[in-house]
């Protein structure tokens, strides 16, 4: 008798990439409801936010399996389409695919490695930045007595004014504030996510075409969840036309409202903010 | 009706085959596809041609011989229909119509338009029966109770008649409906129940070594099955695997 193998068979790929595929989608509904504090929120509550993203333990092992699951979504759709390709050698002269299949359906591979070059520039921009290059801490100003006076937000809670900075009394070493030449730990601050993120969409000679790159991306994305979402239902073995309504309205709905919000923020920071 | 043909021509199974030309006249809107083939045929051979070489049978609509990739469609342009059930009339006065074979790394083309299904024998093989005592006292089939609902799902798996042109219309060559109508017929019923987990572990496997693509959902299986086997049949395959890994 044959053995399973829920790896290598084409039904076992399969359910690989209906899995990552729904757990991705589980993802980018996190991902958007932080992104939306862009707009809704102000700088502390953006901030706060991508701080809690990058150091909550339970957050931490989300996101790695966030980064397993694109890895593996996309080798698993790369190892498809080449087994895929061998399996016809000689083409049609004339296909009439459009006459019995969707387009999005048809071209998942092309959506899905514009994807990826997508995920690979976003997460050089702002989340390699968030990790590892050193940032600014996040400051305000506020009028104290008339006076108007630039602190830095701690998370301790205490500001630290950014003059004591200025004057040497306090240093900065990564995220921490230290008093100058010890190794005493005044409080911690913001990296100031939010900053990065305006000045990089309203950057004066490339903020629009990252919009503009920004939102064709997210129209792919639509694409790609438009035939992706139900998909992986079908995959998973969930096809009962008592339900199969409601799966393909969740499912477009999901891949066009998600897309569509993701794709508002950086309209918003270019054009309104 | 008068029209342009483009005919997949192939000597033999080793000749790299090309498209060729071909022009009909007085074609009658009544006929079928096969017997405006055979036409052509009747005249490449009074000119001492070689005939285009095509499969077909019963030309009822049953056997799943004929094949024939048309205008960019298994069975060309009619739904729910095979290419002998296929009738001029689908076409205009003045078309030009490619037929081509059906296309898949598994089924290499013999000669013209005729394919190697043999492929899809091999699959019935690894699974697609169940073992009986046929020795002349089998029982009688009534005397097991099935459930009407299941009877009927079982029935409509069943009348998959195992033509290829569900392999033919997907951009991946995948065999899965046809595999999955298999398995679903017996995996429905209490015969089958018994060998269920062989099964379709059996067929799967047999079924990727054949160099069959996988399935990525697309349905075009679905809308070009000439006998309507339904997309539920590879999620019910896909329930069947999932259940057969874990036993």
């Amino acid at each position: 008798m044959a053995k399973s193998a829920l790896l290598k068979s084409s039904i076992g790929k399969k359910y690989w990439m209906a899995l990552t595929g729904l757990f991705l989608c589980v993802f980018l509904v996190g991902h958007l409801v932080g992104n939306l504090q862009l707009i809704f929120g102000d700088a502390s509550a953006f901030n706060e936010y991508a701080l809690f993203m990058t150091t909550n333990p339970a957050v931490k092992i989300l996101s790695y399996l966030t980064y397993l699951s694109i890895l593996f979504h996309a080798i698993d759709g790369i190892v498809l389409t080449i087994q895929n390709k061998k399996a016809r050698p000689i083409g049609y002269a004339k296909n009439n695919a459009s006459s019995n299949s969707a387009w999005q359906s048809r071209n998942m591979a092309v959506l899905g490695t514009l994807i990826l070059i997508f995920i690979a520039t976003h997460m050089t921009n702002f989340w390699a930045k968030m990790h590892f290059s050193e940032m600014p801490l996040q400051s305000e100003i506020v009028n104290i007595q008339g006076q108007e006076l630039e602190i830095y937000k701690t998370v301790q809670g205490q500001p630290i004014p950014a003059n004591a900075v200025q004057m040497g009394q306090v240093e900065i070493k990564g995220t921490g504030f230290y008093e100058t030449g010890s190794d005493f730990k005044i409080a911690d601050g913001y990296k100031d996510l939010h900053k990065i993120t305006i000045e990089f969409f309203k950057d004066p000679a490339y903020g629009l075409a990252f919009t503009i790159f920004y939102v064709f991306s997210m129209i792919v994305l639509a694409f790609h969840l438009l035939h992706g979402f139900k998909s992986a239902f079908q995959s998973l073995g969930a096809n009962n036309p008592r339900y199969n309504g409601l799966i393909t309205t969740v499912g477009n709905g999901f891949a066009i409202i998600v897309p569509l919000l993701f794709a508002i923020i950086p309209l918003y920071i270019y054009f309104v903010k | 009706m008068n029209l342009t043909l483009k005919i997949w021509r192939q000597k033999n199974a080793k000749d790299k085959g090309q498209m060729v030309d071909y022009k009909i006249n007085n074609i009658s809107p009544d006929m079928s596809f096969l017997e405006m083939l055979d036409v052509l045929n009747n005249e490449l051979v009074e000119k001492g041609d070689d005939p285009v070489a095509f499969d077909h049978d019963c030309r009822e609509g049953i056997c799943g011989m004929c094949s024939l990739f048309i205008n960019g469609e298994a069975h060309g342009p009619d739904r729910g229909v095979t290419t002998c059930q296929l009738h001029m009339r689908m076409f205009k006065d003045g078309d030009t119509i490619y037929i081509e074979p059906f296309r898949a790394k598994a089924f290499p083309v013999i000669k013209d338009l005729v394919v190697d299904r043999t492929a899809f024998d091999k699959i019935q093989h690894a699974g697609g029966f169940i073992s009986v005592n046929t020795s002349g006292n089998t029982q009688d089939a009534n005397a097991i109770p099935v459930p009407k609902h299941d009877a009927d799902r079982a029935f409509d798996a069943a009348t998959c008649i195992g033509c290829g042109a569900c392999v033919a219309t997907c951009k991946n060559s995948s065999a899965m409906l046809f595999v999955s109508a298999k398995v679903s017929q017996f995996a429905l019923l209490p015969q089958g129940k018994v060998e269920a987990t062989e099964r379709v572990l059996n067929m799967v496997e047999e079924m990727d070594n054949l160099g069959f693509g996988n399935c990525t959902n697309t349905g075009a299986c679905e809308v070009e099955c000439p006998k309507g086997i339904s997309l539920e049949n590879i999620a019910r395959m896909n329930r069947e695997y999932l259940k057969a890994s874990f036993r």
